[in-house]
């Protein structure tokens, strides 16, 4: 038996909400969702952390600029505090190598993570989920019972159309769906509510496309200033209003 | 030290089982402690006997069992299986140490040694297993 199962809710004690930011595809903008919202909601001054679950292609360091940050051996691991933040993300292990692992492999790095880490108390513990839904959401909806999904899409036909079975799968596996977000929108395109017809999940808002952003990577300062993160502090301003 | 962590954990899972037994008392826990995690062996037994809850009749005078594991691998591109231990001794401490801390990192500090692949699996001794306990 797997010891470090049954100490994965005790880890997360101290949490008081999970939100785990997910979506069927790569490249549409979940890691810079999850890690500009870990940063609002910091900056509004509640106590965040920040888990970068996406082991292959970990992006949320280079876009808050955390270098050098180093988890800390104490009863376990404590994440690293950088950008005003708690953050843990395989990086801390790999530096800028890559990560060839199969799926078993991922869910025991994810558990051994989950197990080890030390959040401490949290008001938010924000979650950037890898692209699918294989292992990762699988064992993120077996382990973190408490977690609420933000789901992020694109106008593109290519992403609803497996936003609409990533909805589906929450549906089945019964996780709840804080609603979805638009990323990329550029104001010509048929509007989501029609893509997303018989799927019971607020819309919560289209974040534009901004062309200013990829410049602000690294740069928190200059990301603050952003149409697009001061789009998702709309939103995430918008969810923590409904169920605080 | 992480092996506290561990060390919790195993506790914890075994008051669960023995919960879910009818167990009133636990007198043995076995566990499997595979090499490559690295667990510092000294420590792990010294926190498994400090994160014993005091007082608590069920765990009152268990003993720990504990069996080392090799860590064995094999390639999954050319089926060569090997022991961590050939590979192991020349890593740099802080490989070592991410390898402690997150053992699956062994696929970006160690390749096959016949074909240099990173694509081998793990097949015994990855971390700490509960094996069994006894009443």
């Amino acid at each position: 038996m797997d010891p470090r199962l049954q100490i994965i809710d005790r880890r997360m004690a101290g949490v008081r909400r999970i939100l785990a930011v997910t979506g069927g595809k790569g490249g549409i903008g979940k890691s810079s969702l999850a890690a500009t919202a870990a940063l609002w909601l910091a900056r509004r001054g509640e106590r965040v952390g920040l888990l970068d679950l996406d082991f292959c292609g970990p992006s949320t360091h280079v876009i808050l600029g955390i270098r050098d940050a180093r988890p800390v051996e104490d009863g376990g691991l404590v994440p690293a505090i950088a950008q005003g933040l708690r953050f843990m993300s395989i990086v801390h292990f790999i530096d800028d190598r890559p990560a060839p692992l199969r799926g078993q492999e991922i869910s025991n790095a994810l558990i051994e993570l989950l197990a080890i880490t030390r959040w401490g108390d949290l008001d938010w513990l924000v979650i950037d989920m890898p692209p699918g839904f294989s292992d990762p959401l699988l064992d993120a909806a077996r382990l973190l019972g408490r977690a609420e999904y933000l789901v992020v899409t694109t106008p593109s036909v290519l992403t609803t159309e497996t936003v609409r079975k990533a909805l589906q799968l929450f549906r089945e596996l019964r996780l709840p769906v804080l609603g979805v977000v638009e990323n990329m929108h550029r104001g010509d395109e048929p509007p989501l509510a029609a893509q997303l017809a018989g799927f019971d999940v607020p819309l919560l808002g289209a974040i534009p496309f901004d062309d200013a952003y990829e410049a602000a990577l690294g740069d928190v300062e200059r990301l603050a200033h952003t149409t697009f993160m001061r789009a998702v502090g709309r939103i995430v301003d918008a969810i923590t209003a409904r169920r605080d | 030290m992480h092996e506290w962590a561990l060390a919790d954990a195993v506790v914890a899972t075994a008051v669960k089982i023995a919960q879910q037994q009818g167990l009133q008392q636990i007198g043995e826990i076995n566990l499997r402690l595979g090499e490559l995690q690295q667990i510092d062996r000294e420590v792990f037994e010294f926190a498994l006997r400090h994160v014993l809850p005091p007082d608590d009749p069920m765990l009152a005078g268990v003993q720990f069992i504990i069996e080392a594991e090799p860590a064995e691998l094999r390639c999954l591109a050319c089926g060569h299986a090997w022991l961590l231990a050939e590979s192991f001794a020349a890593l740099p401490a802080d490989q070592r140490e991410a390898i402690h801390l997150l053992p699956e990192t062994v696929h970006i500090y160690v390749t096959c040694p016949a074909c240099e692949s990173p694509d081998f699996e793990i097949v015994a001794g990855r971390g700490v297993a509960l094996i069994s306990i006894g009443g």
